[in-house]
């Protein structure tokens, strides 16, 4: 605390007039009634990473249900329960909200912005998490148990086959769109109208450009997501017949809904890490970032793909030839801007003077082991193969890929990089560097073999399977142990820098960092640019 | 600072529209369906009123028509057809009965959704009448044929030398006799 305001003192110019507001509240009141963008993106990172561990639970229930064939530790109902519960609180309670933290704190300091635009409406967004996640949950403890029709909910499982949780998750389900979408409104209107003078759209760095068109995707496809658990809610207490055939209404048609706003949710969780990597790539390669337009328009372009492309999730539900080819040629064209995505960061690393702190190991980790998960969409896009895969353990080693080593290794990559920005001290290197390596190769311990039993017809989300895969889910499940240890050591390095042990850091921290957010003094003071900075150049 | 407040009110506007906007959107995309599939035929539903006779016959080719009945476990009651294929030339009339029993001891009703495959053929199939068209209620214990009337376009494209119609019979929601 006295650190901190020895801190103000030094960056008296850059708040002048509001040194009063540094006087903040103490204990409960101080973080409930907060409208500051940097305690409301400490909340949202801690409750995501509180959020992690609960998912990051389920998952190893699941992983030791599946250490040997046959029945163990949990009836079938329960773990159809964990599968569920694991994947929406890692969805919507882990990775978004991480994101939306990460542009709390560093949306305002990149643009030199005072604060977010709508600072109540901030608050609210956040605070309606963890009701949302307190009412989801609950239902772990309920009569019957929580939702277990898997994250994508299909009808008429959600519907006809679903017991009464499907009430709280509904209703959990729509605070957490509501959520979302006034977080996406508060950094859309944040960029639009609280950029410094003189930081045109072309100077933004990449972070805050792939904000922006995550908050665009969130504002389309949220309200969507909320529109098609109303239909489940009216279909199963109030006799709608959406998806009910009876009734005349499809079940198939769920899938299509839930899929146009499936697909752009999974971009929805890339976006934003695209961002955070062409951030740390030009500052550890002491390079500016190559193609910078071109990264601009890719991640533009993949934002307008990712809507005409939702149908590949439904190849063996009986689609025409002419519909299958559409939407197999459409998803495998996302691979050109994503292509030239990864071709920059290579580029930017060619010939660079490279050095490999932490956040730069997890940066390549997330390139090189996004790309193994992209490169398996690809195998998924192709349709007739894909009636193969449907269903097994590839394409559950697919989209962990894209959301473990590309959507959390970005997340954690970012969090090594502005740590020292947030909290005034340096990490350990010694133990990143241990968390980065334990990370990596338990990891693939964990998801790489999944390709192999996938392709052998191991079918997902069932607790037992045949006698041959034996072998390769017990290496699995001894790599998702290690990785959830693994993680251990990134909250120890986490609270060290919180309970500010180590180094302290400079204003610039890393040698080849470059931006507004690194010329306020490190830990960023309460308040920064309440005068606008002046903006020299680049972007 | 109240200043700064009201201009970020326009762009708020807009926001909250679309995303109101796209809330509603996601309830279009239902009539959008049906009509996208009646357009195309994608989803194998057929049409629901009585198609006009046919008016040739083609006598070049032969079609082979599959029957398959189930029922929703909501309704006890026994549902086969009397056939289980017959082969026809594109434009030939057929009858073809489907049989139903009502195994409870209560009268109900039931309905007949029927559903094409390969779904791009399904508006070749034209069904003249069909006890799909209305409810059928049946007495307890009561038993009954029900028919339908039906032929192939002769339009139907080559590629086609089968077709499957398929009805799940379901209990009408509602207006259940005596629950």
């Amino acid at each position: 605390m006295s650190q901190e305001h020895s801190q103000s003192i030094e960056s008296a110019n850059t708040h002048h007039a509001d040194d009063a507001h540094d006087h903040k509240p103490q204990g409960f009141s101080r973080w409930f009634y907060t409208t500051n963008h940097k305690d409301i993106g400490t909340l949202y990172l801690l409750f995501a990473l509180l959020m992690l561990f609960t998912g990051g639970s389920m998952a190893m229930v699941i992983r030791a249900e599946l250490f040997q064939p046959g029945l163990q530790f949990v009836d079938p109902h329960f773990f159809n329960q964990m599968t569920t519960v694991h994947g929406l609180v890692m969805v919507f309670g882990a990775i978004m909200p991480t994101f939306v933290g990460l542009a709390n704190w560093m949306v305002p300091m990149m643009i030199g912005a005072p604060d977010m635009a709508l600072p109540r409406m901030n608050n609210w967004s956040f605070w309606l998490l963890p009701c949302a996640f307190t009412i989801l949950l609950s239902t772990l403890f309920m009569e019957g148990g929580a939702p277990a029709a898997g994250w994508t909910f299909y009808a008429p499982l959600s519907t006809t086959y679903s017991n009464d949780s499907t009430a709280f998750f509904v209703f959990a389900v729509h605070l957490m769109g509501i959520s979302s979408i006034m977080g996406a409104m508060n950094i859309i209107v944040t960029i639009f109208n609280l950029r410094a003078p003189g930081m045109t759209w072309m100077k933004l760095p990449l972070f805050v450009w792939t904000w922006i068109i995550t908050a665009f995707l969130l504002i389309a496809v949220m309200p969507v997501l909320a529109g098609v658990v109303t239909m489940v809610l009216t279909d199963k207490y109030f006799g709608t017949s959406f998806f009910n055939a009876a009734g005349g209404g499809d079940p198939v048609m769920f899938q299509h809904i839930f899929w146009f706003f499936g697909h752009p949710e999974v971009y929805i969780m890339i976006l934003p890490a695209f961002g955070i990597i062409s951030s740390i790539v030009p500052a550890f390669a002491r390079k500016p970032l190559f193609g910078y337009e071109s990264m601009v328009i890719a991640t533009a372009s993949i934002a307008f793909l990712s809507f005409i492309v939702w149908a590949h999730h439904m190849f063996t539900t009986g689609m025409p030839v002419a519909a299958e080819l559409f939407f197999m040629y459409t998803t495998m064209l996302i691979a050109v801007p994503t292509g030239v995505k990864v071709f920059n960061w290579v580029a930017t690393m060619w010939r660079g003077a490279m050095t490999f702190e932490t956040p730069m190991m997890f940066a390549i980790a997330f390139i090189v082991l996004f790309t193994i998960g992209g490169l398996s969409g690809l195998m998924l896009a192709i349709t007739p193969a894909d009636f193969q895969y449907q269903d097994t353990y590839f394409v559950v080693a697919h989209f962990h890929y894209v959301l473990v080593t590309g959507a959390l290794f970005g997340i954690i990559a970012g969090v090594y990089f502005w740590i020292p920005k947030w909290t005034g001290v340096m990490y350990s290197e010694r133990l990143g560097q241990c968390h980065f390596w334990c990370s990596l190769i338990s990891v693939n311990m964990l998801f790489f073999p999944m390709h192999f039993v996938g392709l052998a017809g191991m079918p997902r989300r069932i607790p037992d399977y045949a006698l041959q895969f034996a072998d390769m889910n017990a290496f699995i499940s001894i790599g998702g142990f290690l990785f959830g240890l693994s993680q251990l050591l990134f909250v120890w390095v986490v609270f060290r820098c919180i309970r500010r042990k180590g180094e302290k850091a400079t204003a610039q921290v890393w040698e080849g960092a470059e931006g507004l957010e690194w010329q306020v003094p490190s830990p960023a003071p309460y308040h920064t640019f309440q005068t606008p900075p002046e903006i020299k150049s680049g972007h | 600072m109240e200043n700064q407040r009201n201009s970020h009110q326009p762009l708020l506007r807009k926001l909250l529209m679309i995303s109101i906007a796209m809330f509603f959107f996601g309830f279009a995309l239902v009539p959008l369906y049906d009509v996208f599939c009646r357009m195309t035929g994608l989803n194998g539903k057929t049409a629901n009123t009585a198609a006009a006779p046919s008016t040739r016959i083609d006598t070049s080719r032969r079609i082979k028509v599959e029957f398959i009945a189930n029922r929703d476990d909501s309704i006890p009651w026994n549902f086969a057809a009397e056939v289980s294929t017959i082969e026809l030339n594109p434009g030939a009339i057929k009858v073809v009965n489907f049989h139903v029993k009502n195994l409870s001891a209560q009268a109900m009703i039931g309905r007949a959704v029927p559903s094409v495959s390969p779904g791009a053929a399904a508006r070749y199939f034209k069904k003249i009448e069909c006890f799909c068209f209305a409810e059928q209620p049946l007495d307890a214990h009561g038993e009954k044929n029900m028919p339908v009337q039906f032929y192939i376009d002769p339009q139907l494209p080559a590629e086609y030398s089968t077709i499957t119609l398929s009805y799940r019979l379901y209990k009408s929601q509602g207006q259940t006799v005596n629950r």
